[in-house]
């Protein structure tokens, strides 16, 4: 099944997608966070390959990748890691193009879904280079999943929107990844934009940091996507048990909100 | 070396790798520019600035006793005699005149050596901007003299401590800080490096190096134009600006890299900061931490036009060791009477090296492009000598 499909089917079954993000090889045993974020309710999975330049992430993120890094963390290993794995939540894979450059675009799918990834999310990729890898990410069955962010002009957002596999990722605000307060205003402005100009799933990304942000934010989009926040967790120690409790809160939050409408 | 497109595309290379958050804003630098620089208006402050506040054009130098030592005949173009000390200030009038244009009120800028944010903290103060720079610690601890003429000037800067703490991360930095700034602010990028139009436009904005030199040298030079031309090449600014010059010429074309961060000599094809280029990196595609004396060039990569070139074998890429640098800076110095920066020591470096091997064969006219002066670097070379 497709990383669309799956996603269609929950949202259309009326539930609010919660989906958590993981630097991959952050510790030896980071595939522990995927299954514990699995457990917590998680409807689709990020897992980051760490890039020594990620430019469009703050200082949580920058961290973790460092800290991947450092252990020695490859594309190659935590591709291999994930594909000896049981699960049932579709994993998305994210990067900064310059590893797919490395690999060239068909050979880096071709390695995602042997994997068992559904789905790819470059933030450095905008619409207008992104057409190899659409092509090439299409013939391997990989979700090329496009971002939109407050500054997207309409038209532009409705060809990201065609374009988009997978769903939506609508960038809450102007800034990099990273933990925030409150959820910006722009975030529900942009995905009720997006809204309107498509079927598929919009997930608000970037600065949700707490059950009520995931709720807030979920009101006028699909879902959330959390990762900053599970990210300062992990580094400041969580084990995967206790940050999976976090996400459980989310899940329920989240669930909450829809049996009280 | 012409007018890349709306894609920004020197062949494979270029581009405009960014994230969806920034592609309104290098759209609207795109267009402001497009209509500026057809703007005779635009244009004649531009060029009256240039000459009343930056001293352009600056001189062609003939070099008599390294030459005759070295048997060829060098010229130096004189960038190091600009105002602040470097080509840097050619890019940075053009882009803070097209800023205060845009109705900006604030120009970011990542720098190196220095040079890029003393220009760009003088031409705001000028045209009554605010300056943020982001600059490397590493950086910041050994061009310090710049960090205070920075702060003096009336701009902040701000250390950078990931990473490499130098140029690459500088950038970076910049980057992220421009993703929630561009409603006020202009991204003044240092060199031709960047999403398109930033390669193509600040190449324009340098090429004056290129052709005041083409000019200079055909009333100098029996031949009209030179056989060689040399500049270092650090993101590749002051190379590019000065072979948009010569590239319809015979001249052959050199850009020297440090060793330590030789994208264009050294590296492979991929994306980093917003373009397809050629960047130093390790076998998983990560990009490789550049290493060398001279803060401008430290950086694993090359502009996307440069990557082009190479590409074609239009200008070939050269290397040279911290070593050689300095020695060839103390070389100038005490046969010329001129200290130039350790970044352009590199470019004297290689044409020493070259003549002495015979590969710039006796009697050549060299044509190289002294990019900058070493103030900035006596405590470097303090430590060195
Ligand atoms: C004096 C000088 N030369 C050269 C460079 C390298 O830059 P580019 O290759 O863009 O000319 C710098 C950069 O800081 C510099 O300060």
């Amino acid at each position: 099944m497709t990383l669309e499909t799956r996603l269609r089917d929950r949202r259309d079954a009326g539930r609010k997608l919660l989906m958590p993000y993981v630097t991959g090889g952050i510790t030896p045993t980071w595939v522990d966070y995927l299954r514990a974020f699995a457990d917590a309710g998680a409807d689709a999975i990020e897992v980051g390959l760490p890039f020594s330049d990620p430019t469009l992430d703050g200082v949580t993120i920058q961290q973790a990748t460092d800290a991947a890094l450092a252990r020695g963390a490859t594309a190659r290993d935590i591709l291999g890691d994930i594909s000896g794995l049981e699960h049932d939540v579709p994993l998305v894979a994210s990067t900064y193009y310059n590893l797919v450059v490395h690999d060239g675009p068909e050979r880096f799918c071709a390695a995602l879904r042997d994997a068992g990834v559904t789905g790819l999310i470059v933030p450095d990729l905008p619409l207008d280079e992104a057409g190899d890898l659409e092509d090439a990410a299409a013939s391997a069955g990989i979700d090329l999943v496009l971002l939109a962010s407050p500054a997207t002009p309409q038209p532009r957002l409705d060809e990201i929107a065609r374009r988009s596999r997978g769903f939506i990722y609508a960038v809450s605000l102007m800034g990099t990844t990273g933990e925030r307060s409150v959820v910006a205003e722009s975030a529900t402005t942009l995905a009720s934009r997006i809204k309107r100009s498509t079927e598929r799933p919009v997930m608000v990304g970037f600065g949700i940091s707490t059950p009520e942000h995931a709720v807030e934010a979920a009101r006028s989009a699909d879902g959330v996507i959390v990762g900053a926040a599970v990210m300062r967790r992990v580094l400041d120690g969580a084990i995967p048990h206790d940050v999976g409790a976090d996400l459980a809160r989310m899940r329920r939050a989240l669930d909450q909100e829809r049996d009280r409408r | 070396m012409s007018d890349p497109g709306r894609q920004g595309r020197f062949g494979e290379y270029g581009g405009g790798y960014v994230p969806e958050s920034l592609v309104a804003a290098c759209r609207e630098v795109e267009e402001a520019f497009r209509e500026a620089w057809v703007d005779p208006g635009f244009r004649g402050s531009l060029a009256r600035l240039l000459a009343v506040h930056i001293g352009r054009p600056t001189p062609l130098t003939p070099v008599r006793r390294l030459s005759a030592e070295l048997g060829i005949n060098l010229l130096l173009k004189r960038e190091d005699l600009a105002h602040t000390g470097s080509h840097k200030i050619n890019n940075v009038t053009g882009q803070a005149l097209l800023a205060s244009r845009m109705g900006k009120t604030r120009l970011i800028a990542e720098t190196g050596a220095g040079q890029h944010g003393v220009a760009t903290a003088t031409v705001a103060a000028l045209l009554g901007l605010k300056a943020t720079v982001f600059m490397g610690e590493r950086d910041i601890e050994r061009q310090a003299l710049n960090v205070f003429r920075m702060r003096m000037l009336g701009a902040e800067v701000i250390p950078v401590g990931t990473g490499s703490r130098t140029l690459k991360d500088a950038t970076s930095q910049a980057m992220r800080h421009w993703v929630g700034a561009t409603e006020d602010s202009y991204y003044c990028v240092g060199s031709v490096i960047g999403p398109h139009p930033y390669p193509w436009m600040v190449r324009t904005f340098q090429r004056v190096i290129g052709d005041e030199a083409r000019g200079q040298c055909a009333s100098e030079l029996s031949t009209g134009v030179p056989d060689y031309v040399v500049a270092c090449v650090g993101g590749g600014s002051n190379a590019a600006g000065t072979f948009a010059g010569f590239v319809d010429t015979s001249a052959r074309l050199v850009g020297v890299e440090a060793e330590g961060g030789a994208g264009a000599a050294l590296g492979r094809a991929g994306v980093l900061h917003g373009a397809r280029s050629l960047f130093l990196q390790d076998g998983h595609g990560q990009i490789v931490e550049a290493h060398s004396v001279a803060a401008g060039l430290d950086y694993p990569g090359v502009g996307p036009e440069h990557a082009y070139l190479r590409d074609l074998g239009r200008a070939r890429y050269v290397t040279v060791t911290d070593d050689e640098a300095i020695s060839a800076l103390v070389r100038l110095a005490r046969t010329e009477g001129i200290v130039p920066a350790i970044e352009s020591a590199h470019a004297v470096a290689w044409v020493i090296r070259a003549a002495g091997a015979g590969e710039l064969p006796s009697g050549a006219t060299v044509l190289l492009t002294l990019s900058g002066r070493g103030d900035k670097d006596v405590s470097t070379l303090k430590e060195q000598l």
